[in-house]
């Protein structure tokens, strides 16, 4: 750990007068145990590590990157940044980040556990969660992939002007994907099982949900086309939240490309909506101490009882709207860190999913979504995407559809949010799901 | 990259524990780039990436490592991790003899790190300043700049030593465009597996043109119809549709593990005749093209249908050896930290003998897809999704007015079955990144205009 953060300082501390420094490295080692057939498919023994280099010189950014701590690689690194700065053109809001005095919370996310399980006992986990997808149902006819997946991640920033933090955290999951078959027909589910170390792992639960999943869309048709009420499954609530959130960052409001710029305060969701960006909860698997600027990492709410709050911000972002950072700067060690949300979770509701479908007289579970990256666009707001799941009829789940589309616009959306749901769940992603109802949803079928 | 005796140490200790099968993979990645946003270039970026990926096969099993010490220690601890990992026993020594190694490809005509940055960044202010006249309402221009080159070697206990140099160029122009209806966005971009040559045909202002023309008209639009209909996709576009209904569902791997709808059906009728799908990385210049794949084989040109009939599938290394058979030059990898499996490379239909226009004129209702954005598809069940990102109403066999973003479902065995008019206007599209399983790899596409007679459009008109 301190060996990233030494290598940021000395980085750093190179910087010439009039300029600033920012130096961000990584390191991340892993284990993958992918499962087939009763046998290891593969094993992968990963160790990656890399440096990111900013330097800031009047006004102007350059940046340049290596996939490599090799000491002779970073001299090049920190002067390829330097000729890169050159190019840009003079912002005076450019920089990187300062001292903010948020003092860096301590937060568990490391697991020594996670190093010390020994390989053979992860390679059971894959081989039992194979196991275990193919017994789970008879009509599971097929696994198509299992694993077994970890790592521990670092990181180290420092600037020339006095940032110095590092963070470290652990995870690792479960995922399975079983093939059902009935007749010609074949139907695909997903389910996963994620912790902070291994022993938090449950493969009876992945392997059930993935079975689950698959086996009850058996039978599924294309519904005819109509406008109802819709169920979001926890997974598709959080692919939604990541497409609202990429609309209440400030680089998209100050650059003219967000639905919501000059709405604050305004009542732009239902009232049951309430969003925080919230990196410092521990369960939230992408929690971190810190944010890829060196920054505290704090609480942000977005939207409050519907009303919005104000928006996400790094140190560019915050300085050019006259604000101060949120600590929402994302990054991979080849890119300069931009704005994103990181941990973000819906105020949970009181009624469980159960309660919630009992209560729809006519209406549709969406199971899963395709398409979120071709079909909805951020800026203009349009919402279009693949579905498949469950009809809702008299307060029960009914048949299963397959091969329709719903629609709707990101702005209505969040008004038609008719209720969210008690069942708030921790994903492998920067977004918690939980049941969420929407009404006034065009389904397109047949 | 890499010397001969240096590369055979490896592969002896990768096979010291007893092994079917090891392989040496080298990448050295340069990259630079160049992003215009907001009037001003902000970031101007570049590095590097330089590593080894080993791989170990014993039985059914892989033991994969890398490292980014290139050194004969980091070299050999790799070796030995991923020998640990394959799980094999402790037996015999295999012999390892290399030739000499074997060059698939050189350097661009015009390598961009031999490219003034300055020149890179006054293609972005120039396409700036073309989309911005356009109009007041253009409120946004990002204009990005790209360019990578790619050594690779392979080498392999067959006795493979090859090395490939591979250099893309990338430019794209994004726009909003604000209105009394809001915001609309549009996209242009071209890409090449050649060097900075690429400006010399591509004038970057006409592409920003054509990218806030494709906002503005969007400003237009009106909601797209919600329903099944004919649906006619415009040259070049309809590649992203092939990709998704049925490219996907040909690649060996996922037709082994009966996730593929097109499992056990080589020989059978799977499209109408006017289909003839191909993959081929042999494409000098296009987006998906390589010398060799990443694991030494040289790319092929594939017939996968022809005339409506499934010929093959899509190989890599190892399902190609499990089947007593060679690689179709399919194994490919998105860099030296991930492993090898199948992939598509440039994948088109050739080109069909009608009259676009009378296409467009004997459809009397429907809608027409002038850009696609990106898809996806469950392999397993065929169903696809494909984005429309410009497209408009075609009434009485006309096209009329623009409508606004969605995506369209089907199912791909059905749809390549409804394929019922193919035009001769073939052209590739736009450069794309597949992103199957996590690695995003670089791939081409292409098709003249095509009509579907049924796909279900997901707008919210009724």
């Amino acid at each position: 750990m301190s060996e990233l953060l030494d290598i940021a300082r000395d980085l750093a501390a190179r910087a010439r007068p009039g300029e600033q420094v920012e130096a961000f490295v990584v390191r991340s080692r892993g284990t993958e145990v992918r499962a087939y057939d009763g046998e290891i498919e593969s094993l992968t023994v990963s160790d990656s590590a890399g440096v990111g280099v900013r330097v800031v010189a009047g006004g102007r950014q350059g940046f340049s990157y290596a996939g490599t701590l090799d000491p002779d690689a970073l001299d090049g690194v920190l002067d390829e940044a330097r000729d890169n700065a050159a190019f840009g053109t003079a912002d005076p809001h450019a920089g990187v980040a300062e001292p903010d005095g948020v003092p860096i919370p301590d937060l568990d996310l490391y697991r020594d556990a996670l190093a010390s399980v020994p390989t053979d006992d992860k390679v059971a986990l894959a081989l039992e969660l194979e196991k275990a997808t193919r017994g789970a149902d008879g009509r599971i006819i097929g696994v198509e992939s299992a694993e077994y997946s970890d790592g521990v991640g670092e990181m180290a920033v420092a600037t020339s002007g006095g940032v110095e933090a590092s963070a470290c955290e652990t995870v690792c999951y479960l995922a399975t994907h079983a093939l059902a078959s009935e007749g010609d027909e074949t139907q695909t589910g997903f389910g996963f099982s994620v912790g902070r170390e291994p022993a938090d792992l449950d493969p009876a639960v992945a392997a059930g949900d993935a079975a689950r999943r698959a086996t009850r869309l058996l039978g599924a048709r294309q519904a005819p086309s109509g406008r109802l009420t819709v169920v979001f499954d926890p997974f598709v609530t959080a692919q939604f939240l990541g497409i609202i959130g990429s609309t209440l960052d400030g680089e998209s409001v100050l650059k003219g490309r967000s639905l919501f710029a000059d709405r604050v305060g305004e009542q732009v969701a239902a009232p049951c909506v309430r969003l925080v960006d919230d990196p410092t909860d521990v369960r939230a698997f992408t929690a971190a101490a810190i944010d890829a600027e060196g920054l505290a990492s704090r609480r942000t709410p977005l939207l409050v009882d519907g009303v919005l709050q104000g928006f996400l911000h790094d140190t560019y972002t915050a300085r050019r709207a006259g604000t101060r950072s949120t600590a929402s700067a994302v990054r991979g060690y080849s890119s300069p860190p931009r704005v994103g949300a990181r941990a973000l979770r819906l105020e949970p509701g009181t009624r469980s999913p159960d309660e919630i479908v009992a209560g729809i007289d006519d209406g549709f579970l969406v199971q899963g979504v395709a398409g979120l990256h071709s079909g909805v666009n951020p800026v203009s707001g349009d919402f279009s995407t693949g579905a498949e799941g469950l009809r809702i009829r008299a307060g029960e789940l009914a048949e299963p559809v397959r091969e329709v589309t719903i629609a709707s616009t990101l702005q209505r959306l969040l008004l038609d949010v008719r209720e969210v749901g008690s069942d708030l769940e921790f994903l492998p992603m920067s977004s918690a799901g939980l049941t969420l109802v929407v009404d006034d949803v065009t389904l397109s079928g047949a | 990259m890499l010397d001969r005796e240096l590369v055979e140490h490896t592969l002896r200790t990768a096979l010291a524990r007893g092994a079917d099968f090891a392989e040496v993979f080298v990448e050295d990645k340069r990259s630079s780039s160049a992003l215009l946003d907001d009037a001003r270039v902000e970031r101007v970026t570049s590095g590097r990436d330089r590593g080894a990926g080993i791989r170990v096969v014993v039985g059914e099993t892989t033991g994969f490592a890398h490292t980014a010490d290139l050194s004969r220690r980091g070299l050999e601890a790799a070796a030995s991790a991923a020998a640990a990992a394959a799980r094999g026993g402790t037996g015999g020594v295999r012999r390892v003899r290399l030739g000499p190694p074997a060059h698939a490809g050189g350097p661009a005509a015009v390598p961009p790190g031999e490219v003034a940055t300055t020149a890179k960044v006054e293609l972005l202010t120039r396409a700036d300043e073309a989309a911005r006249a356009q109009g007041s309402a253009i409120t946004q221009v990002t204009a990005r700049y790209g360019d990578s080159r790619r050594r690779i070697l392979v080498a392999n206990s067959d006795g493979v030593f090859v090395d490939d140099d591979q250099t893309r160029t990338l430019f794209s122009v994004s726009c909003v465009a604000t209105g009394d209806t809001g915001m609309q966005t549009g996209r242009e971009s071209v890409g090449r597996t050649v060097g900075f040559e690429l400006f010399d045909a591509t004038d970057v202002a006409e592409l920003a043109g054509r990218a806030a023309r494709r906002a503005l008209t969007k400003l237009k639009a009106r909601p797209a119809p919600s329903g099944s209909m004919p649906v006619v996709v415009g040259p070049g576009g309809g590649g992203v549709l092939f990709h998704e209904a049925c490219g996907h569902g040909l690649e060996a791997d996922l037709v082994a593990k009966s996730a593929s709808a097109f499992a056990g059906r080589v020989g059978e009728r799977v499209a109408t005749p006017l289909v003839t799908l191909i993959d081929d990385a042999t494409m000098a210049g296009e987006w998906g093209h390589f010398g060799v794949d990443d694991e030494g084989h040289a790319g092929a040109r594939n017939v996968l249908i022809r005339d409506g009939v499934l010929t093959d599938y899509m190989w890599d290394l190892l399902r190609a050896r499990r089947e007593g058979r060679v690689s179709s030059g399919n194994g490919r990898r998105q860099g030296y930290e991930h492993l090898p499996m199948v992939r598509m490379t440039n994948t088109y239909i050739a080109n069909g003998t009608d009259d676009p226009e009378a296409i467009v004129a004997d459809t009397p209702r429907g809608v027409y897809v002038a850009q696609l954005g990106g898809g996806q598809v469950n392999t397993a069940t065929g169903d696809f999704v494909f984005g429309m990102t410009e497209a408009y109403l075609i009434e009485n066999g006309e096209i009329t007015a623009p409508i606004r973003e969605g995506n369209l479902i089907g199912n791909g065995p059905e749809v390549l079955q409804r394929i019922d008019a193919l035009g001769d206007d073939f052209a590739m599209g736009s450069p794309g990144t597949c992103g199957k399983d996590g690695q995003g790899v670089p791939v081409g596409d292409g098709t003249p205009t095509l009509r579907v007679t049924s796909l279900t459009v997901g707008g919210t008109a009724a």
